[in-house]
């Protein structure tokens, strides 16, 4: 019939029309909706503020009390060594029992004792310096303890160069910090960034305006046209693709002339590898969407299948050296975990081929089978 | 363009199955051996009860499910196999048209214009037609959203009709229109058909717009019950329907209910002032044997095919059952004398320079029904809102049981009961559940509550259903619990917010029946409705359009508002779109009141 | 008033059976928290036990092995690779084969002999520097370990300061005791505020809200009717993760129940008034659900719970005294470890009761002027 043969002019030039058109419409919505920008763009720019000036694992002046018992000079000296310290905050104190009352009620997170005896023990070539630490914050309390140490050790090392007879140990460490030499937690928190706020936006965004697409029935008279479905998915996919990409960037851009940090690998390796992630993600969203077919659940499943991990799981807070065998097994279907590998190493180290390639791999596998399980599982039908 | 005829049809059916699986696990027949047939160039309607199957048909002729059995071929190809070449070539709007809602008027049409490959220089010759059809053309920036329903309906059905598709399917098209949009739908339906030999399937529960039809599907729990020219259904009550002028002192609505208890009567309907009636047979004396006629003066009428379509559904599965439907308080509202129930003097809502609401007044009386009618965003449901304290008034004087309920107390509200225009209890709990919670809400406890709770199961018959998520209930029975629930504590004022909406011929006599009967035991209605000749069960009703009341008075007193033609009484319908219509070209300066204003 | 209350229990026990007769309901509220406690008890840890390293030991004596055998004694320490040449270090540090590179120069055990210093180096790879850091002090203490007996035995004297190292409350330093009374906290922050935040948007666009209001309930018997059960399930999920810490990983208890729960509840009435304000704000169910989550992303991250808050600038600090969690993840801890006194929880107290009248009279407010 007439309308039949007006209605597909050309097959391919027909598809990639009705893709446009549907990649606009999403992208008319995204603009639209106060709470797709606000998670879309308002979020990761929090984020991207908090990462940057807020979180830090890096411990610095750390309120202790220095209960300076002995008032002999060396004594004296080596609760100098705390004050000065840009670690500590140190209140110098003559009695523990003030010591403790401050521990109690956590106005300090540590106790350094120098007992009235320090200076004869130090004679004797046993002396004993005492560091109580609060230990609930067990990272913290063992930051702290290494810091204590430090302190004293720096103190021993001078009284050794001023020649007073301290020996320091004969084997001494040499530690060097590669690709982080002022130990900045940044360097490893906001490649972290990038990957939450991608997940954000590729899985979280994707499942609910999918699945709010089922719940309000717009599917089904769109269904009844010449769209297919891989189309309608390409629909979903390229706005918010776009929109992970505006997402990256300006985590990019705050990293490197907010933050300044170095990327020491080349962008473009750093884009191709978020790109495979976001496509991960995006086809996650869109699996969750599809087997749900409810705003409600789709986000909680989100949540709890792609950003809990990427948070907990992927090895940007928590390093997967400190899993149990059992979770090390499950993060290995995170794709998370490969895509943190990546931005680490490109963030910080450079392109390290033998890191990028395999990591790499393992992101275009899961990305295509994530899209064409979503392909296959989401059909044109109601019942 | 093909002429009907000779033609093949353009979709036939043949021993469709349909089951589904409920999730409390039993399994419900949705389609059961139907067979059909549409033929091209034609209006062919689908109608039914609640739960027929109608939207599961069309759903299988869209390609969106797939049967359990049986054949179904639309332009010669089968569904099941593909789909998708059927999509590409047919049109579908589905009960609740899936428009984008922040999308603008425009950017919908492109879209499926897009969908459809419709060209740039078609869309130039094609959408000005449209525009006018529907009459969009001012709105085409406007998002969606903010459209008013009727507005919304004939946007999704310019959007299936951005080109010519070879069968048109419209599941339920008007529902919660008002009857001017909806006369407009139609319009462009009959134009379609007319002129461009469009084939148009679709399913309905206005029975008026089956008649209009070149055929009809009449489906019943999954079954064809019959198919044919409407008119030949119409046939079936030839010589069984008459008209009876109630004798003086009754009212039609009390001789109408009489009349349904009536074993040997099969249909009652006020209209006009008189009753229209079908009997179980036809019978040389029509007032023999049926006590409730006495007195009244009786004539033949013209059948319609609402009249075969009652007589075919109360001759099969629910044969010989009485409608449900009256329903017994167990302790009638005290009688206030005849002092004024709900008051309203120039009402006002703003919502900001736009007035929604404008000077609007009248009065309720204690025991009376009264319809408030209008179109789509004529005021109507912003006055109700107001009037049940849901929306502060702009300014004017509101009285509800001599109080304002925005300001009373929270304890005034036990006066009222509300049901709201959408069913809107709690889907996942069981009727018994939320039965309980609204007797909790009113206060009820103890012996009381389990009293009430009784009451409620027994009169509007949802034993059976107990147990049942409500979201679950077949439509009628959900209408049934919202009323139930409204009316746990005995409420001597009801608000009811198009309460008909979308449901069945049955369920309407029953809902109606049951109001009427509320009414009787000093219970005060005040409603609105799209279905005008339900406006003949009100005492009083007020029409509403742009915010304003055009009219108001007994449904007798407004019906003589519209011009008559000669020889023939107007219908609600025709009076209120001439008085519509004439408020909104202006014609109308004493636009106030007719009748005894009080 | 008996009659208020009778409708705010009839309200409360309807909204249990909306959450919980839904099985999916059931599952998402109570089967997630115990998950995710098990899994992050295991996860959400700073200590290591597994660091590979390889050595580049240039001087292979007695003295050099004895090191080595003392690092891969530890059960920190994995050994991957006996590296022979200076190149072979960087690709095993680049390609994240090992986290640390031991180096051991060819006159280490001359010099120790003659009672010189010597140098170990030691290259981490730093693109975990709090990772990096851990190891670096692991290796610190056993070398410290090495240096006092190697002393011992060669009778090398010379004063020397000892460092007695104690911690309160966490002896072994676990960093799973910290996590997991902040779980509490952190995980049914999530769920109450959700829960609240939807229960609400899910009346108002399925419009039973407006059925609601034309009942007799008052705006704060409404208020009340929402916020109990979200508080009763919180209850039961913070009971939850209590109990997993305490059957499962043995953390012992060291407060009393009384105190935390007394602490518990303000805090969960403190997360329903947040959530009833974000419901209150959102027009839809999606937009309910994508506000609780904008706040509850830096409520998360400013807590406490992954990053100390003494490490923030000032005036974030600042800023963390209107989150609840960070008040909540104190309580827990030190009540669950240090067995802290109501008199001594006060200063966290009073700012969770704040929070939750400020939240739920402006809520209160709004749900009876955003009634449009």
């Amino acid at each position: 019939m007439n309308a039949t043969e007006r209605s597909r002019p050309r097959p391919l030039s027909a598809k990639g029309r009705r893709v446009w058109s549907l990649v606009r419409k999403e992208t008319h919505q995204i603009v639209r909706d106060p709470s797709s920008i606000a998670v879309g763009v308002v979020l990761p720019v929090i984020l991207i503020l908090l990462f940057g000036y807020g979180l830090s694992l890096d411990v610095m002046n750390v309120p202790v009390a220095v209960v300076l018992e002995d008032p002999s000079p060396d004594a004296v000296e080596l609760a100098a060594g705390f004050q000065l310290s840009p670690y500590f905050e140190a209140r110098l104190l003559t009695s523990m029992s003030r010591a403790r009352e401050l521990m109690l009620a956590r106005q300090v997170d540590g106790i350094v004792r120098i007992r009235p005896d320090f200076a004869r023990h130090l004679s004797l070539g046993d002396a004993e310096v005492q560091i109580l630490v609060h230990g609930t914050d067990a990272n913290k309390a063992r930051i702290i303890q290494i810091y204590a140490q430090g302190a004293v050790g720096q103190w021993t090392a001078r009284r050794a160069a001023e020649g007073k007879d301290v020996a320091g140990g004969p084997v001494i460490v040499r530690d060097r910090l590669w690709f982080n030499e002022a130990n900045d937690s940044h360097y490893f928190l906001v490649p972290g960034l990038v990957v939450l706020v991608m997940t954000l936006i590729g899985a979280l965004l994707t499942a609910m305006v999918m699945a709010r697409e089922w719940e309000r029935g717009t599917l089904e008279s769109l269904f009844v046209t010449p769209v297919r479905i891989d189309e309608v998915l390409l629909g979903k996919t390229i706005p918010y693709f776009a929109l992970g990409m505006v997402g990256l960037s300006l985590c990019l851009l705050a990293a490197r002339f907010l933050f300044q940090i170095p990327v020491r690998g080349s962008v473009w390796v750093l884009a191709g590898g978020s790109m495979l992630y976001l496509l991960v993600a995006l086809g996650i969203g869109l699996l969750i969407s599809t087997a749900t077919k409810s705003q409600f659940v789709a986000s909680q499943v989100t949540v709890l299948v792609s950003f809990l991990p990427a948070f907990m799981l992927s090895g940007f807070l928590f390093d997967l050296r400190s899993m149990p065998a059992v979770v090390r097994a499950i993060t290995t279907i995170l794709p998370a975990r490969y895509y943190v590998a990546i931005l680490q190493t490109v963030f910080l180290a450079g392109d390290v081929w033998g890191v990028i390639v395999p990591n790499a791999a393992v992101l275009a596998i899961m990305a295509a089978v994530v899209l064409l399980l979503s392909r296959v599982i989401t059909r044109k039908k109601l019942d | 363009m093909s002429a009907a005829g000779g033609n093949p049809p353009v979709l036939v059916g043949r021993d469709i199955r349909k089951t589904f699986r409920r999730h409390t696990g039993d399994v419900v027949k949705a389609l059961d051996a139907v067979s059909l047939e549409v033929g091209p160039g034609m209006l062919t309607a689908l109608v039914g009860p609640d739960g027929a199957g109608k939207t599961t048909l069309i759903r299988l002729a869209a390609g969106l499910m797939t049967a359990d059995t049986g054949e179904l071929k639309v332009l010669d190809i089968d569904v099941a196999a593909d789909p998708q070449q059927v999509q590409e070539r047919i049109g579908y709007m589905p009960q609740r048209f899936g428009l984008y809602e922040d999308l603008s008027v425009l950017e919908n049409l492109n879209l499926y214009a897009d969908m459809h490959g419709v060209t740039a220089a078609e869309r130039r010759e094609r959408y000005p037609r449209l525009m006018e059809m529907t009459a969009l053309g001012r709105f085409t920036d406007r998002l969606a959203g903010r459209l008013s329903g009727g507005m919304k309906q004939k946007l999704g059905l310019a959007c299936t009709l951005v080109r010519l598709p070879e069968l048109l399917l419209l599941d339920e098209p008007t529902v919660g229109v008002d009857p001017l949009s909806r006369r407009d739908l139609w319009k462009i339906i009959r134009q379609l058909v007319h002129d461009q030999g469009l084939t148009v399937l679709l399913s309905t529960s206005y029975l008026d717009e089956a008649e209009r039809c070149d055929r009809s599907v009449v489906l019943q729990e999954g079954r064809v019950l019959a198919q044919g020219p409407p008119a030949e259904l119409s046939r079936k009550a030839a010589g069984r329907t008459f008209l009876a002028e109630p004798p003086a002192g009754q009212t039609a609505r009390g001789l109408q209910a009489r009349l349904l208890d009536d074993p040997g009567i099969v249909d009652a309907v006020p209209e006009g002032g008189q009753v229209r009636f079908v009997r179980a047979a036809p019978e040389a004396d029509p007032v023999a044997s049926v006590g409730a006629l006495q007195g009244a003066a009786v004539v033949p009428a013209q059948p319609r095919f609402e009249d075969g379509f009652m007589i075919l559904l109360r001759g099969t599965a629910a044969a010989g059952q009485a409608l449900a439907g009256s329903t017994i308080l167990d302790r009638p509202p005290e009688r206030y004398g005849d002092e004024v129930v709900i008051e309203v003097r120039d009402l006002v809502r703003r919502f900001g320079s736009f007035a929604a609401v404008d000077h609007v007044s009248f009065e309720v009386r204690p025991g009376a029904i009264f319809g408030l009618l209008g179109p789509n965003g004529a005021g109507k449901t912003t006055t109700f809102r107001m009037l049940c304290g849901l929306l502060p008034a702009t300014s004017g004087t509101l009285r509800v049981a001599g109080v304002d309920l925005r300001q009373a107390r929270a304890s005034a509200r036990q006066r009222i009961g509300y049901v709201a225009q959408k069913f809107s209890l709690y889907g996942p709990l069981s009727v018994t559940e939320n039965l309980e919670f609204f007797a909790s809400a009113y206060g009820l406890h103890g012996g009381r509550r389990r009293d009430r709770i009784g009451w409620a199961m027994r009169q509007f018959e949802l034993a059976r259903f107990a147990r049942l998520p409500s979201e679950q209930l077949p439509g009628g029975y959900k209408q049934r619990l919202a009323m139930a629930a409204a009316l746990l504590h005995q409420p001597e004022i009801l608000f009811l917010d198009e309460p008909t909406s979308g449901a069945d011929p049955l369920a309407r006599r029953e809902f109606w029946r049951r109001i009427s009967a509320l009414a009787e035991q000093g219970v005060t209605a005040i409603i609105t409705t799209h279905f005008l000749e339900e406006a003949e069960y009100c005492d009083r009703v007020a029409i509403m359009d742009a915010g304003r009341v055009l009219a108001q008075g007994t449904p007798a007193e407004v019906r003589r508002r519209a011009r008559p033609e000669p020889g023939r009484s107007p219908t609600m319908e025709e009076a209120f779109i001439a008085i519509v219509e004439a408020a909104r070209h202006g014609e109308s300066p004493h636009a106030a009141s007719v009748g005894g204003d009080a | 008033m008996l009659e208020a209350i009778r409708r705010i229990l009839g309200l409360t026990w309807k909204e249990l059976l909306a959450v919980l007769k839904d099985p999916r309901g059931r599952i998402t509220l109570l089967i997630p928290p115990v998950f995710q406690c098990l899994i992050y008890g295991y996860v959400a840890t700073y200590d290591l036990n597994d660091v590979p390293y390889a050595v580049l030991d240039r001087d292979r004596s007695a003295a050099s092995r004895d090191l080595v055998a003392r690092l891969d004694g530890s059960r920190a320490f994995h050994r991957l690779a006996d590296l022979y040449r200076t190149e072979d270090l960087k690709t095993a540090i680049d390609e994240r084969r090992v986290l640390l590179v031991i180096g051991i120069d060819s006159d280490f055990e001359r010099k120790l002999l003659l009672g010189q210093p010597a140098d170990v180096q030691v290259i981490a790879d730093g693109r975990n520097s709090n990772t990096a850091g851990t190891a670096l002090g692991y290796v610190g203490a056993v070398v410290t370990a090495f240096n006092a007996d190697w002393r011992a035995a060669h009778g090398q004297g010379g004063s020397q300061v000892r460092v007695a190292l104690r911690a309160w409350y966490n002896p072994n330093l676990e960093t799973r005791w910290h996590m997991i009374p902040s779980l509490i906290g952190t995980l049914t922050l999530l769920q109450t505020l959700l829960l609240t935040a939807m229960s609400v948007a899910r009346e108002r666009e399925e419009g039973t809200f407006d059925q609601l209001l034309v009942t007799p309930f008052r705006p704060v018997e409404i208020m009340a009717g929402k916020a109990l059960p979200s508080v009763l399930i919180g209850f039961v999920q913070a009971t939850n993760i209590l109990l997993v810490a305490q059957l499962w990983f043995q953390i012992p208890f060291a407060g009393s129940f009384l105190t935390l729960y007394t602490g518990l509840s303000l805090f969960l009435l403190a997360a329903v008034g947040i959530g009833l304000l974000v419901s209150s704000i959102a027009a839809t169910m999606q937009q309910a659900m994508l506000y609780s989550f904008l706040v509850m992303m830096p409520f998360a991250l400013l807590s406490g719970l992954a990053t100390p808050l003494s490490s923030m600038p000032k005036a974030l600090e600042d800023l963390t005294r209107v989150n609840p969690l960070r008040y909540a993840i104190d309580i827990a801890e030190r009540v669950y470890l240090e067995g802290a006194g109501l008199d001594l929880l006060l200063p966290d107290l009073w700012p969770l009761a704040l929070i939750a009248i400020v939240t739920l009279s402006t809520a209160s407010w709004l749900f009876r002027h955003r009634v449009t």
